[in-house]
Formats: structure tokens, C-alpha cells, sequence
């Protein structure tokens, strides 16, 4: 029987570590390549039509008629029971926080020190628990709960370009939710 | 286990040049659905597994595999990225009914290259970083102590730029091997002309093909060299599209509607990545038709191969692969294309789909296109360039500039 | 269906940054599976190559560049991924290739040099966002993490000094591991729980390192094993399972994806009742939250009761189930996939008996590894029994 070896495994841990000093000091050699790497996606009809919307000032989902469901963001498929979704649907731009996250570390990695505050946002008129991601604002992060109902804040209309970034943020609806 | 493997659906999109309408979800949608419908399942139910064949460069993204299973009818399901060309999707399926696990798999392989702006800087990307980039063109780099400072006086150099001079486009190494190859075997540049010319020519039949042309042998040796030997028509353009195949055991494909495609075995293998130790006599398409071989009892290529679809994103390239997977002698290739047994009335005609020159380069796609047109010719489904008398067909491909990779699939009706 | 088992395994050093290439990394793993398997290159059938974003090594069809490192020049070879999965998945490819009859012998190799992205590699998980929906709002991988552990520690109000306890197991377990980057004997809950506040409530200590490293396994047909070991490990049941992109239509709370890829892998292997039936695992822990979720997802125990199991000391290394053994990825490291090194190669040194100071003293008989990846969206299953 093989088992039951006292010797530990792996035997030995090859590899040479370089350590932030040897960088610094040049010990070690580096090579450096940048490449340029650019794209422009096409976004297809579904978040194509969505971003247009937004830049109208409304939230717009797809329905799937067989699931019974109404999606947001929409798409083209549904992706569950796998047809073409049947049709565009208006919903509301307020809704409740399914999650959220207080953060101190920016895109970059960067620590920051008023925190941004993002979350995803199920949308009043979808299906449940059928949203986005997006930031919070004209709260504070203590306020900041799971089940809160939010609103959107829109940019003034002419700064808006057709991005999700024409929602602000979502603020706290006053009178609703706990 | 002992079981045969079936090709019972396939699905395509058109290829285009440009695809701006769609994203690359409808466009595996519109494939995917089709081939769905092609093979009769449904694949919330039916598919007990989804191979997609995409690199995340390409794509555009870090982990593309993110991007793929709501599209292709995957959520909640076993549902995978391999890293390579469709014909290796295609192998894995394969094995993973070998098993005896699954029994219906389905293979998507496509491209949104129009998405990728900086093509060039990303094939480039490819190379190794310390012995082959370099040697492209001039890195001027600034001391690298962890944090190269870029003051305004002196601001960020465009590394990697097309646009920058001195930098050479990747392709430079098609160049190399062109050389490489008619030299060694004297097969002439108008011999490869003829490739570009019977390709193009071949895609008028093809339905989804985007570049087929009627042009001349003079118009290919009269197009700019771009990388001499190679000329600018040599090269296959790029362009977007979607393939799916669905496969299935034996027992499941003769319950299903339709004439079964037999996948009769693939291989595939890489030579070493650096290109300065390479031969350049396309090996791995070597290797990996004599792993593919052996899998499908095929002893005498040249007397069973009815008909071939290899790669050729460079016109060379058909001629090269020819020769490497035993189908023509070496340096008889360029002859048998001149004598007219290449074409679609020939002994063995080679690209009847039009290739990637006729219908475009789709980068990983590149295989499944290859394999879509030989079971379209086995199913007797290729209207007016159908062959007769086709039962045993090859699909290869090769993963494109800089790699030394290659799989082979061949297929039996 | 032939049994495929396990005759090799080998791992490299992880660290923050090594100095070797990523091509020689993969060749040091490599060397250390074939030494303890005793084949060479020739006996090699095919390879397998798991590797997580290029972006990280910084080069386009990374796998290509890979190969000769991995023992495939002049090989069959092929890379699979899925993205953080890909640390389990690619040895399920690698039972396939073998399980199938394709293959005899297999290599399985994983690499990962975070190390070489600049400025950080979290520069890289910067394009995993969607492009549409998500990147314009200058995302952050570490907020996703944060979000959905607050989901979970909500639905079932669970106090974050419990989810910090398995940061210290790991760690704490991690000091038997030659490999390990962070091993620590003396961390307590209150360094946890005291450390910076990067995305509340994700704490520095409740993530794991970026680092540089591979691993290796050599696969091979259960006949033929028997030629080079007595009593061969087997891979009784694989599993994966991918949930739909759109990670804002789910409840993040519970991965049910992982119990899918679970349920698959245990019907595979015949185990009917997973808690009674597995003696240890290893599940995937980039975050102390993850090990406690995926337990959960791998039905060892009741949804929110991986907690109360982790604070009763079930989970120690001499505890009724041991969780993460090697340490796992809080312990040892995370280079993506090469985590193999803890979900896949510790189960083979568990089972073998050959984990020295970390042996579990229990004489395990089966144990299960996991994997997760993608944007929290595929689970990857691997059962091994000896």
C-alpha cells in the first residue's frame, strides 16, 4: 500500500520570488509592451434601443411571453426558454436594492476616501429581482440598506449620450419601503 | 466506449464584412438557433453540453467565456471555452460522448472581428514578449522600476501602434514561410495566384460567402506586395460570422430526423511556439491528419479523401496543407491545382465552400466553416457545386499568425 | 466509461511575483508531476493546457505561447477556460481526453503570471465587465464580491466574524504548504475583522493574493496505472455548470450553479448523499465568504449553515469535514488557475496520504474540489476517490 508516507507533498516549491525591493533596485531584468488594444462593439438592437431610451429618460424591458417575464436589461432571447423575446415594454425608473456595497477602492484600485456607493437596483415594473448595477446618492452609506426603495436621478436632458451613465445615481423614495 | 459520433445539426449566419446591426449575441443566437432546428432538439432540454471556441483578444474582453451562455441556449448547464480553432471544439464534443456521459453536444465557433479596431497591435500581441516583439520595430521604453512616469513634455509613447513607423504588421511571417515554401518546393507565385482566383470563384455558390470575385491570375501577380512573396489579394480578408454544429451518440442521432454525419475522428498538435527553432513545413498539419487518420482506418488519404476543405487564409497556405496531409506529394500541389484536379470537377476538389479567401477569414470560426461545407457536400445539400459520389471528406484548419497549431477533423457518410 | 486516475501531480512556489517566465513556470510543475509519476515527455498523449485571461500574462493566444513549457511541442494540445473554474476544469478536460479512450496518459497543465500585468492585475479584471452596462461606471472587481457577500449575509443574517473565521482557518492551515504565499500560525478573528475596509464588507484579510505560479497532473487510464502505482487514485465524477451573464437578474445569495456542477458530479460518482458520503473538500475560496457559499452550493450542508459549521470547528483540518485542507486560496495563493494546485493536487496528496504535515488524520476516502469563474457564474466539480 502506497499511502501513509510521512514525507509531505509537494516535495519542494521551485520558483524564484522577486520581491518588490529587487524591482525597485533593478536586480532583476524587465521587459515592458503596451499594446494597443482598441474596440468598438456593435450593441445590438436590445441594449442599443435600452441606452436610447435612457437618453429619453425611461427605462425600457422586453417581455417573454412563454416565461412570463419582463426583462431588464433586455435582450433579444430569452435566455430560459430560449426564443426570440415578444415585445418592448415601458417600465418605472424607481425600485428597491437588492444589494450594494460601500467602497473605498475606486476603478483603478485606488484608495479613495468618500466612498462610492453602488448596488443593484431591481426596477419597479420587471420581474423580480430583474435590474442593474448602479450607484446610490443623496444619502448617507449608514441609510444605505438592502430592500430600501430607491429613484433614479436623471441628467438634465441635453448631457444625456445614450449611456447608463445618464441615470446619475439613485436616491431614496420618499414614503416607500421600510 | 465504443460508440459512433454524429454530426446532426449545423446553423450558420451570413458572413459580412461588417456586422454593425447585431453584437455577437444574436449573431451565436441566429447560428445556434438553426442548428437547433436543423438537428430537431431542443437545447434547454436535449444539449447535455455546449463547447463555445473563442479567444478572449479577438472578443475584447478578459474572460469572454462570461459573454456566451444565455445567447447559445446554456444557462444552467454544462457549457465551456475552449481556447482554439472550431475543429478542436469538434474534438472535444467528441470526446466528451466518448464517455458515455454526454449525448448531444453542441460546437459554436464564431468572429466579431469588426468589433477589434487595432487588429494588427493585437496579432502582434501575440509574439513573445522578450525575443519576437522587439524585433517588430523599436521599444523605447522609460525606466521600468514599477511605475514608468509619463511628464508632459515627454508624454505616452504609442507602443504598438499601427500607425507608428518602423512597426511592422504581424503578417511579415506569412512572408517568411511563403519565401520559405516556394523555394523549397519551386512552386511558382502564380501558382498561389491560382489558389486566390479558383477560390473566389468558388464562393459564388456558397450562400453566406462575402468575398467571392471572378478575377484573374494577372489581377492577384498585379495586386502590391504587402509582405513579399505575399500580395495584398494572397490574403484572406476578415470577416464576422457564426457556425454551430450539434453532434450526438449513434443511438440518439438515428432518433432524430436526420441523415447522420459521422465525425470518424480529428486529431491535432502544435509545433514549438518559437518560430525562430519552426521548420515552416506546416508540421502540425502533419501531425495532426496522421493522429486523424488513425482514429478514422484511413491508410491511403489520397485514394479515400473525396474531397478536402484546408486552410487557406494565405493562398499558399492550400497548397502547403495539401501537401502536409498527404494529399498531394511534396511540391506536386501547385501541379495538381494547374491540371485542374483541385476544382470542383477535379479529383480532388479542395475549398469547394471558397475557403477564407472566398468566403473571408472568421478566425476561429475558421474550422467549423471548413467543416460546414464537407457535411453540406456529404448530406448531398450543396446545390449547384455538388459532388457526386462524396463519402469520406477532411477539414483542417490552423490557429492563424503567429501559432504553429493545427487540428484536422474528417468526416463519412 | 474507462475510470481515469491520477498518477502525478506538481506545483511551483506562488508568490506575488516570480521571477521566471510564465513558459518556465509551467515547465517546473510539469518536471515536479512527471518526476513523482516517474514517465517522461514520450509517454505524454496529449496535453492539456488550463489558463485563466491572457491579459494577465500579457500576450494574445497565450496558450500557444505556453506549450513548450507544458511538455506539448510536437504534441497534441489544447487550452480550455473558464475563467476563475478553470483552476478544476481543466483536469475534467483532461478526464475526458482519457475517459474517452483518446488518450492514455494526459497532461494537465495551469499557469498563471498576474504578476506581469502592470499596474496591478486587477487592471485585467477591468474588461470582464459587460461593456455596455457595466464599464461605464468605472467598475471595480472587488465591489462584485462585496455585493454579493452582503446579499448573503443578509438573506441569512450571518455576523461578519463568523465569515472571517475561515480567513484565519486558511491561512492558519496554510503553514504546512512549501508553496504557500500567505501562511500565518498567529492570525486571529480581530485581525480580520481590524483590517482596512476596501468594499464594505469586504475586508483586506478577506481577500486572497494575486500571484504568480503553476501546477501540474498527469492523468492516466485506470489499467495502465496500475504499471506505475499500486493503488491509483480515481477521478470518480466531474461536473460543471454556467449560470446566464446577466448577473443582475439572480439572487446572488446561493450558487446554484455550483449545485448543479455538484449534482452532476455525484450522480457521476454514485454518491447519493454527499454529507455523509465525502470525508473532506475543497472548495473554491478567493474570498472567505466563497468557501462558506460554496459549501453550501456543494450540498455539504444546509443553505446559511456553512457558518455555524466553520465557528463549531467542524471545518478544521481534524474536524468531521475538513474544509481546505492546503490551506486554500486565502493560504496559499490565488494564480487563477493554478489553484489546481489546491483544488485538484491536494485531493491526489489527501488521498494518497502524501499531504505530510497537512494530512488529514482521518484516513479520507473520497473528497470533492471546486472551482468558480467567470463573472459569479460557473461552477467546476471534481470528485476523487481512493
Amino acid at each position: 500500500m502506497m499511502s501513509m508516507k510521512k514525507e509531505g507533498y509537494p516535495k519542494y516549491a521551485p520558483g524564484t520570488h522577486v520581491s518588490r525591493k529587487d524591482i525597485r533596485n533593478k536586480n532583476k531584468t524587465y521587459t515592458w509592451w503596451e499594446p494597443e488594444v482598441q474596440y468598438s462593439w456593435a450593441m445590438g438592437p436590445a441594449i442599443s434601443r435600452f441606452l436610447q431610451e435612457l437618453k429619453n429618460g425611461k427605462i425600457i424591458a422586453r417581455c417573454c411571453n412563454k416565461c412570463d417575464r419582463v426583462i431588464v436589461p433586455p435582450r433579444m432571447f430569452c435566455e430560459y426558454c430560449y426564443k426570440p423575446t415578444d415585445k418592448w415594454l415601458y417600465i418605472k425608473d424607481t425600485g428597491t436594492v437588492e444589494t450594494f456595497s460601500i467602497a473605498y477602492l475606486d476603478g483603478d484600485a485606488r484608495r479613495i476616501k468618500d466612498p462610492i456607493l453602488i448596488g443593484v437596483i431591481s426596477i419597479d415594473g420587471a420581474s423580480p429581482q430583474h435590474g442593474f448595477m448602479h450607484y446610490f446618492g443623496e444619502m448617507k452609506p449608514e441609510e444605505l440598506h438592502i430592500g430600501m426603495k430607491v429613484k433614479a436621478v436623471w441628467k438634465p436632458e441635453k448631457e444625456r449620450t445614450g449611456a447608463i451613465t445618464d441615470i446619475k445615481y439613485f436616491k431614496p423614495l420618499k414614503g416607500g419601503g421600510k | 466506449m465504443n460508440r459512433r459520433i454524429a454530426i446532426v445539426g449545423i446553423g450558420n449566419t451570413d458572413f459580412n464584412s461588417m456586422t454593425p446591426d447585431v453584437s455577437w449575441k444574436e449573431l451565436m443566437f441566429e447560428a445556434c438557433q438553426k442548428a437547433y432546428i436543423d438537428a430537431g432538439v431542443d437545447p434547454r432540454k436535449d444539449v447535455d453540453s455546449f463547447i463555445t471556441c473563442a479567444e478572449d483578444f479577438y472578443e475584447g474582453f478578459s474572460i469572454f467565456d462570461e459573454f456566451v451562455p444565455d445567447q447559445i441556449g446554456a444557462t444552467l448547464r454544462p457549457c465551456c471555452t475552449v481556447c482554439g480553432d472550431g475543429i478542436y471544439g469538434l474534438g472535444n464534443a467528441f470526446m466528451q460522448i466518448k464517455t458515455g456521459q454526454m449525448d448531444v453536444v453542441s460546437v459554436e465557433a464564431h468572429s466579431k472581428i469588426s468589433d477589434l479596431l487595432t487588429f494588427g497591435d493585437v496579432v502582434l500581441h501575440a509574439y513573445d514578449p522578450l525575443f519576437e516583439k522587439p524585433v517588430s520595430g523599436p521599444v523605447e521604453r522609460q525606466n521600468y522600476v514599477g511605475s514608468p512616469s509619463y511628464p508632459k513634455e515627454k508624454p505616452k509613447p504609442i507602443v504598438g501602434s499601427s500607425n507608428e513607423k518602423n512597426r511592422i504588421h504581424p503578417y511579415f511571417l506569412a512572408g517568411l514561410e511563403m519565401q520559405h515554401y516556394l523555394k523549397k518546393t519551386g512552386t511558382t507565385e502564380e501558382q498561389c495566384a491560382q489558389v486566390v482566383v479558383k477560390n473566389k470563384k468558388n464562393a459564388f455558390n456558397t450562400p453566406y460567402a462575402d468575398y467571392e470575385a471572378n478575377i484573374s491570375v494577372e489581377d492577384v501577380m498585379n495586386s502590391e506586395y504587402l509582405f513579399k512573396p505575399v500580395k495584398r489579394l494572397d490574403i484572406s480578408p476578415n470577416v464576422d460570422g457564426c457556425i454551430a454544429f450539434v453532434l450526438a451518440d449513434e443511438k440518439t442521432a438515428k432518433k432524430l430526423d436526420v441523415e447522420p454525419i459521422w465525425l470518424k475522428g480529428f486529431g491535432w498538435c502544435s509545433e514549438t511556439p518559437w518560430l525562430s527553432t519552426r521548420k515552416m513545413n506546416a508540421d502540425y498539419a502533419k501531425m495532426a491528419s496522421d493522429m486523424a487518420y488513425k482514429m478514422a482506418g484511413i491508410t491511403n488519404p489520397k485514394k479515400e479523401i473525396n474531397i478536402a476543405e484546408v486552410d487557406d487564409r494565405f493562398s499558399y497556405k492550400e497548397l502547403q496543407h495539401l501537401e502536409a496531409l498527404g494529399l498531394a506529394d511534396s511540391g506536386k500541389a501547385g501541379k495538381l491545382l494547374e491540371d485542374g484536379e483541385l476544382d470542383i470537377s477535379g479529383s480532388l476538389p479542395t475549398n469547394t465552400s471558397g475557403g477564407s479567401l472566398g468566403v473571408g477569414n472568421c478566425f476561429e470560426a475558421t474550422g467549423l466553416q471548413k467543416s460546414l461545407e464537407i457535411v453540406t457536400q456529404l448530406r448531398g445539400h450543396a446545390g449547384k457545386k455538388q459532388l457526386s459520389d462524396v463519402d469520406i471528406g477532411i477539414a483542417q484548419s490552423w490557429r492563424g499568425i503567429p501559432s504553429g497549431s493545427g487540428a484536422v477533423a474528417i468526416f463519412g457518410r | 466509461m474507462r475510470k481515469v486516475a491520477v498518477i502525478g501531480a506538481g506545483m511551483t512556489l506562488f508568490r506575488r511575483i516570480l521571477q521566471e517566465t510564465g513558459k518556465e513556470l509551467s515547465f517546473l510543475a510539469t518536471k515536479m508531476a512527471m518526476e513523482d509519476a516517474g514517465i517522461e515527455k514520450k509517454d505524454l498523449d496529449m496535453v492539456i493546457m488550463g489558463s485563466a485571461p491572457d491579459a494577465f500574462d500579457g500576450i494574445h493566444l497565450k496558450g500557444e505561447n505556453l506549450l513548450d513549457g507544458a511538455a506539448a511541442a510536437n504534441k497534441p494540445y489544447v487550452r480550455v477556460f473558464n475563467g476563475g473554474g478553470t483552476g478544476v476544469f481543466a483536469p475534467i478536460a483532461g478526464w475526458w481526453h482519457v475517459a474517452s479512450g483518446v488518450a492514455d496518459v494526459a497532461l494537465v497543465v495551469c499557469e498563471e503570471k498576474m504578476g506581469s500585468c502592470f499596474p496591478h492585475p486587477q487592471t485585467a479584471f477591468r474588461h470582464i465587465w459587460d461593456p455596455f452596462l457595466d464599464r461605464p461606471l468605472n467598475t471595480n472587481l472587488v465591489w462584485l464580491f462585496a455585493m454579493e457577500m452582503n446579499r448573503y449575509m443578509t438573506v441569512h443574517n450571518i455576523k461578519k466574524e463568523d465569515i472571517a473565521r475561515v480567513a484565519v482557518k486558511n491561512k492558519r492551515n496554510a503553514v504546512g504548504h512549501p508553496c504557500a504565499q500567505l501562511p500565518d500560525e498567529n492570525i486571529t478573528i480581530d485581525d480580520v475583522l481590524n483590517s482596512e475596509v476596501v468594499a464594505w464588507p469586504v475586508q483586506r484579510l478577506d481577500i486572497s493574493p494575486p500571484s504568480d505560479g503553476a501546477s501540474a497532473l498527469i492523468l492516466c487510464s485506470e489499467e495502465k496505472a496500475k504499471k506505475y502505482v499500486e493503488d491509483p487514485i480515481t477521478i470518480a465524477g466531474v461536473g460543471w455548470n454556467i449560470d446566464s451573464t446577466m448577473w443582475t437578474n439572480r439572487d446572488l445569495y446561493f450558487p446554484r450553479y455550483v449545485a448543479n456542477a455538484a449534482k452532476m458530479a455525484y450522480k457521476m460518482a454514485g454518491i447519493d448523499n454527499p454529507r455523509k458520503e465525502i470525508d473532506f473538500a475543497e472548495p473554491y475560496d478567493p474570498f472567505d465568504y466563497k468557501e462558506l457559499q460554496h459549501m453550501e452550493g456543494l450540498l455539504l450542508c444546509d443553505k446559511g449553515e456553512a457558518p455555524i459549521l466553520t465557528r463549531e470547528g467542524v471545518t478544521q483540518r481534524d474536524g468531521n469535514l475538513p474544509i481546505c485542507p492546503s490551506g486554500g486560496l486565502l493560504g496559499v495563493g490565488n494564480p487563477i488557475a493554478a489553484t489546481m494546485g489546491q483544488k485538484v493536487c491536494e485531493l491526489y496528496w489527501q488521498l494518497a496520504g502524501k499531504a505530510g504535515k497537512r494530512q488529514i488524520p482521518t484516513d479520507p476516502q473520497i473528497g470533492v474540489g471546486q472551482a468558480w469563474g467567470d463573472i459569479m457564474q460557473m461552477g467546476t466539480v471534481i470528485v476523487m476517490k481512493r
